[in-house]
C-alpha cells in the first residue's frame, strides 16, 4: 500500500515535469578596474565546415567571469593568428594585452575535433602553455572550459573552477500555483537540466564531495523532507521526514554524514546523520532556532546560524565540544559558508539598506561587504575559492549573482522566466 | 542533438518513479508517529466541559482562516484573538477535525532561518489553541517558511500580507 502511494506520488511529480530548460545568460554588473588584459583570438578554423561552438568566446566568458581578467574586445583585435607562430608581439603589447590566447580546430581521424590552444605571455614574449586535445560535437563547450581551467591555472597559480557545474531552484507561477523545479547546469549558466519537479516547494540543494549526489529538501509529501539524489541515475532516496522541519542538509568533507536542521524534538535543532548507519547525533539543544549548518573543511566542525542571543548569528561548534559566537557585526548575520581554505566565512549580513553577502576574515574578524544589491540570499563559495555565487532580487524577480571574492567584479545571472534561487556549487568534477 | 535534454529529463523521471517506490520505508518515518502520539495529553482532557458549553452557538468552521504578525515576531496580535477563539471552539466541537497549521515568514533573511520563524508562529497560534483546551491530536505544524508567499512584492504592505498563519482543515 505504501509502495502504491509512493508510486502515485513520483506519477504526479512525472505529470508537472515539462521539458523547459532554464539556462542563465551572464551580465557583468561591476568590472575589476585591475583586472588583466588579454587577448583570446577566435579559433581558426580548418574543418572546411562551420563549428558549432565559439570556443574563444567560452574561454574569453570564463575568465571575464573570474573577475580576475578583461578580454579585449574582439573588435579591437589587430590580427587573427591561429598559433604563435604567426604573432608578431608588438601588435598585442601595443594594444595592451598581457596575455595571448590562440587555437586551431580541426577534424579529427574519429570524425570528432581536434584543438590546438596555446597560451602566450605577451610582455615575456613567452610560450607559456600548448596542448592539442580532442573532443566530439556535444563535448566542445567542457573542452572550452577545460582550456580555461589550464589558462587559469597557468597564470594565476590558482586551480580554475570553470568545469563545474552548479544546481538550482527555479519557481513559476504565484500563490497555490507555483511550479517548482531543481536545475543542475554548467557554472556558465548553459546546459541546465531539470532534475527533480514538484507543485510544492523544493528548498536547499547540497552536493555531495564527490559531485555525484544531491541532498536537498522537498515538500513534495505536503511535508518537509530530505532526500539524497544520484545524479547520473535519478536514483533518490528519502533520508528523513520527521514531524516539524527537516532542513538545511550540509555533507560532511568526507561524505558519510549529513548535518542538518530538524525540529522534532521541540524548535529547530542540529544533527548529523551518519548516513549508512541512519544513527542521529543531536549538537545543539537551546530554545533558539540553530539551523543552515556548514561543515568545516577538515572536518571537525561546523558553523551554523543560531537567534539564541536575540538576532540571528553565526556560531562555530567544535565537534569535540564547545561552541563559540564567531560574527558580531551587524545584528543580522546568518547562512555562513566557510571558504575551501578554511580563512573567511561567507554569509548574509543586513547591513544598512538590507541583505547582503559579506565575507568575515576569521583570523582578524574583519567583515566586508561584498554587494550592494538588497535581498541577496544562499551564498556559495566556488571550490577553488575565488567566487561566490548567491540568490538576489532585480526588480521582483529572483536571479543569480556572482561576485568575486574580493568584491571587486560583479555579474548577475538572470533566466529567461520566473524565479532563480539558491545556488549550491559543484565540488571539482575532474 | 535537440532531443536530448529531453530524454535525459525523461529518463531521469523514469528512474527517479522507481526510486521512490524503493524508498518509501525509510525507517526515519516511525520515530514521527511517536512523537506525535506522546504529543497528545493533558490539555485535551481538563477542559471538555469547557468546549460542550461553547458547542452549540459556535460550532461553524470559522471563516477568517489566516492570522498576520508583527516583523520578526510570533506573538498573538489582540485584534486576532477573537479569530483564534473561533477556530478552538470549532476543533472542541469537533474532535475528528484536523487542522494543518501553515506558518510563514516574509522574504527577508535567509530561507532556512525563515522556515524556523514560520515554525514559531504556528506553534504560538497551537499553544493558543491548546490552552483553550483544544487536543493537540487534532493540531499538525508545516512551516513554509518564505516559500508560499501570499503576495509577491518588495515592501511592507507585501511583508505584512506574508508572515501568517493558515488554517488548512
Amino acid at each position: 500500500m505504501r509502495r502504491l502511494t509512493a508510486w502515485m506520488m513520483a506519477a504526479a511529480l512525472l505529470a508537472v515535469t515539462s521539458l523547459a530548460r532554464a539556462d542563465l545568460t551572464i551580465e557583468i554588473t561591476k568590472g575589476n578596474d585591475s583586472a588583466t588584459p588579454i587577448a583570446v583570438v577566435p579559433f581558426e578554423n580548418l574543418t572546411g565546415g562551420s563549428l558549432p561552438q565559439d570556443l574563444a568566446r567560452i574561454i574569453s566568458d570564463d575568465l571575464a567571469r573570474s573577475g580576475q581578467f578583461e578580454p579585449i574586445k574582439r573588435d579591437n583585435l589587430i590580427a587573427l593568428p591561429g598559433t604563435t607562430q604567426d604573432v608578431f608581439v608588438n601588435d598585442w603589447k601595443r594594444l595592451g594585452a598581457s596575455y595571448l590566447v590562440v587555437g586551431q580546430v580541426k577534424t579529427a581521424s574519429n570524425g570528432g575535433y581536434s584543438i590546438q590552444y596555446e597560451l602566450m605571455d605577451v610582455l615575456g614574449n613567452k610560450r607559456m602553455l600548448g596542448e592539442v586535445i580532442t573532443g566530439s560535437n556535444g563535448e566542445l563547450r567542457a573542452r572550452g572550459h577545460y582550456m580555461s581551467d589550464e589558462i587559469f591555472e597557468e597564470i594565476t597559480g590558482i586551480r580554475g573552477a570553470f568545469s563545474t557545474k552548479i544546481a538550482y531552484i527555479t519557481a513559476n507561477g504565484v500563490g497555490d500555483n507555483i511550479r517548482f523545479a531543481l536545475y543542475v547546469a554548467d557554472s556558465d549558466g548553459h546546459n541546465s537540466q531539470e532534475i527533480l519537479a514538484s507543485d510544492e516547494p523544493i528548498m536547499s540543494p547540497a552536493w555531495s564531495p564527490d559531485g555525484k549526489k544531491l541532498a536537498y529538501v522537498s515538500f513534495e509529501a505536503e511535508r518537509p523532507a530530505i532526500y539524497v539524489q544520484e545524479l547520473g541515475s535519478g536514483r533518490r532516496a528519502k533520508l528523513t521526514g520527521f514531524r516539524g522541519i527537516n532542513g538545511a542538509p550540509a555533507w560532511s568533507p568526507d561524505g558519510r554524514k549529513l548535518a542538518m536542521a530538524l525540529s522534532k524534538d521541540g524548535q529547530p535543532e542540529i544533527y548529523v546523520m551518519d548516513i549508512a548507519s541512519r544513527q542521529f547525533q543531536r549538537l545543539t539543544n537551546n530554545p533558539a532556532i540553530d539551523t543552515e549548518p556548514d561543515w568545516l573543511p577538515d572536518g571537525s566542525g561546523m558553523v551554523f546560524t543560531s537567534d539564541r542571543a536575540g538576532s540571528p548569528q553565526i556560531y562555530r561548534l567544535d565537534l569535540s565540544g564547545g561552541t563559540e559566537r564567531v560574527t558580531y557585526t551587524g545584528n543580522y548575520n546568518s547562512r555562513g559558508r566557510i571558504s575551501p581554505d578554511g580563512e573567511n566565512l561567507f554569509m548574509i549580513n543586513r547591513a544598512g539598506n538590507g541583505y547582503q553577502v559579506a565575507k568575515q576574515d576569521l583570523k582578524s574578524g574583519r567583515v566586508t561587504s561584498l554587494t550592494d544589491t538588497q535581498w541577496d540570499e544562499s551564498p556559495s563559495v566556488a571550490p577553488n575559492g575565488t567566487m561566490v555565487i548567491y540568490a538576489t532580487q532585480q526588480g521582483t524577480r529572483g536571479v543569480l549573482g556572482q561576485v568575486s571574492a574580493d568584491g571587486r567584479a560583479q555579474f548577475s545571472l538572470p533566466s529567461a522566466q520566473g524565479d532563480v534561487r539558491e545556488p549550491a556549487w559543484s565540488p571539482f568534477l575532474n | 542533438m535537440q532531443f536530448t535534454p529531453y530524454a535525459k529529463g525523461l529518463l531521469v523521471a523514469l528512474s527517479l518513479s522507481v526510486m521512490a517506490g524503493c524508498s518509501s520505508s525509510g525507517g526515519a518515518q516511525d520515530g514521527d508517529m511517536d512523537s506525535a502520539n506522546s504529543g497528545a495529553n493533558t490539555a485535551g482532557m481538563n477542559t471538555g466541559a469547557n468546549s460542550n458549553a461553547n458547542q452549540m452557538s459556535n460550532a461553524a468552521m470559522p471563516d477568517v482562516r489566516t492570522i498576520y504578525f508583527a516583523f520578526n515576531k510570533d506573538t498573538i496580535r489582540p485584534e486576532f484573538e477573537s479569530v483564534l477563539m473561533g477556530h478552538a471552539q470549532y476543533l472542541k466541537a469537533n474532535t475528528s477535525a484536523n487542522v494543518v497549521l501553515e506558518g510563514h515568514a516574509d522574504e527577508r533573511g535567509t530561507r532556512e532561518y525563515n522556515l524556523g520563524l514560520g515554525e514559531r508562529r504556528a506553534k504560538s497560534v497551537a499553544r493558543f489553541l491548546t490552552v483553550q483546551g483544544v487536543s493537540p491530536s487534532q493540531i499538525e505544524i508545516v512551516s513554509y517558511g518564505e516559500e508560499r508567499p501570499a503576495v509577491q512584492g518588495h515592501g511592507e504592505s507585501s511583508y505584512a500580507k506574508n508572515r501568517r498563519v493558515v488554517f488548512d482543515y
